[in-house]
């Protein structure tokens, strides 16, 4: 009887869960709560998308269905279904109703379109320390693999790297993007501007060089360490 | 085998090109070497005074390259070593005078008479600098420990690789180790930091460089000099020579930092 009830399968996203449409919605709900139980070490931490099929779920029983994965440790992550009281009772409790990569049956719940190939952006790189005295100008980005000296400067439209320390004068976005940024190992540039924005870096001669990027936020550019 | 030739260079002026070149100069001739010394600055000529040879000049570059006089014409030989000469620049003419073609042209005519052949380069980026690095086999350049300097010695080394002449060798002039010391003056550590090239001296700043100047004797002469000694020291070292820098004063960290640098904390 369970097998017929819940229905569970490995996806790209984690488990796809598929509940029978016709049951009581309490038979169903406990059955997956003991299949879980069951086997809660192949359950452990997993993500769970719910199929639901033609069931109309209204919002407290979806509820309490995303309460019952979470006291087991599991999380509701999306819900795909043909009701639109369903779908509707999914986005109230901020799921999602798609997945990111088809499922037999349901392809037309996919997100978007996987796309392997990736073009990049144009730019150019520069394999040395930049002297005094030195200009760089690109309409695309600026990658250097060297110190940008003071006295040196780079101009980009777009992004500029400095795989070393910047202590020169750097302008990006220059055209006018203000999503353009700005990366260094020891960024202690003499000037920084990004669009029409610009700064210069506070004197301190003790600072540990970290790596850090520099943005426009909220109209102003903010230097934080990169970290990922 | 021929000359080795020389350039002194800076980028900056009064950072003791001049001064750096007669030093050499009379280092290299005590220890027996055959040296011609040539002023590039052509227009504002100071070698031949800090040489202690203005009053004997009758010939100059300019004359020599304009067909005026023979090269050996133009060649003062010092009163004291006689393998080491002079060739002073002209007074009256510009750095238009002379052309890097001329200068390279004078430096193969000497190659076989000497051991080495320095150059005195002029200030700045524009003619004078190219002309006194045409014929470069090696540059010298000279620096202060100091911000501008600095800076503009930089752009000479950017200069220096994008002619194939780079990139060149650091001599680390007037420096004051009490106010290194204090953190007023920047480090060799801070300057090498920023140009990156090895460093082939440390000169100690010397109140007896300036009396040396003026009455025309070089200090490396001067065996009580830590200027003097300085200088000598590099001109071993120009020699092929392997000599531990000197220590600047007593507190061992200078010390164990420079002797760090030295023994190939540099890139060539």
């Amino acid at each position: 009887m369970q097998e017929q009830t819940v229905a569970i399968k490995g996806i790209k996203d984690g488990l796809l869960v598929a509940l029978s449409p016709t049951e009581e919605w309490q038979t169903i709900t406990a059955d997956l709560a003991a299949r879980i139980d069951q086997q809660s070490a192949f359950f452990a931490g997993a993500r769970i998308t719910v199929d639901l099929g033609e069931r109309p779920v209204p919002k407290h029983e979806l509820g309490s269905l995303k309460a019952l994965l979470e006291r087991r440790g599991l999380s509701l992550w999306a819900v795909l279904s043909d009701s639109t009281t369903t779908v509707d009772a999914a986005h109230a409790l901020d799921l999602r109703t798609t997945t990111s990569t088809p499922i037999p049956g349901r392809e037309d719940d996919v997100e978007s379109e996987f796309d392997p190939e990736e073009d990049g952006t144009v730019g150019v790189m520069i394999k040395r320390t930049l002297r005094s005295g030195r200009t760089v100008n690109s309409a695309g980005h600026v990658v250097v693999l060297g110190d940008v000296n003071p006295g040196a400067k780079i101009i980009a439209a777009g992004d500029i790297i400095v795989w070393g320390r910047l202590r020169g004068i750097v302008h990006a976005g220059a055209d006018g993007d203000e999503n353009a940024v700005v990366c260094a190992l020891d960024m202690t540039p003499m000037q920084l501007r990004i669009a029409s924005y610009i700064t210069t870096s506070p004197q301190d001669k003790r600072r540990q060089p970290k790596p850090e990027i520099a943005s426009v936020r909220k109209e102003q550019i903010i230097v934080e360490p990169w970290t990922y | 085998m021929g000359a080795k030739v020389v350039t002194v260079t800076s980028g900056k002026g009064g950072v003791g090109k001049t001064t750096t070149t007669a030093n050499l100069g009379v280092a290299l001739a005590r220890m027996g070497k055959k040296v011609v010394l040539i002023d590039a600055d052509i227009g504002l000529r100071n070698l031949d005074i800090v040489m202690g040879l203005e009053n004997r000049i009758v010939y100059d570059m300019v004359d020599v390259i304009e067909g005026r006089c023979q090269l050996r014409q133009a060649m003062i030989k010092h009163k004291q070593f006689p393998d080491l000469f002079l060739i002073p620049a002209a007074q009256t003419r510009d750095k238009t005078a002379v052309s890097p073609t001329d200068m390279i042209q004078t430096a193969d005519k000497l190659r076989p008479e000497f051991d080495f052949i320095l150059i005195d380069s002029p200030a700045g980026i524009e003619r004078g600098f190219r002309n006194a690095i045409a014929p470069a086999d090696e540059v010298l350049i000279v620096t202060n420990p100091e911000v501008s300097a600095v800076r503009d010695a930089d752009r000479i080394i950017g200069l220096l690789e994008a002619n194939n002449k780079g990139p060149g060798k650091l001599i680390l002039n007037r420096v004051k180790a009490k106010m290194i010391e204090k953190g007023e003056m920047m480090s060799a550590d801070d300057v090498t930091d920023i140009l990156a090239i090895k460093l082939i001296g440390i000169v100690p700043e010397d109140e007896g460089v300036i009396p040396s100047s003026n009455s025309g004797n070089p200090i490396s002469q001067n065996e009580n000099s830590r200027a003097g000694q300085a200088f000598r020291n590099i001109a071993r070292r120009l020699n092929g020579e392997d000599v531990p820098f000197m220590q600047l004063n007593e507190n061992s960290g200078i010390f164990q930092r420079i002797a760090r640098l030295f023994s190939g904390g540099q890139s060539e």
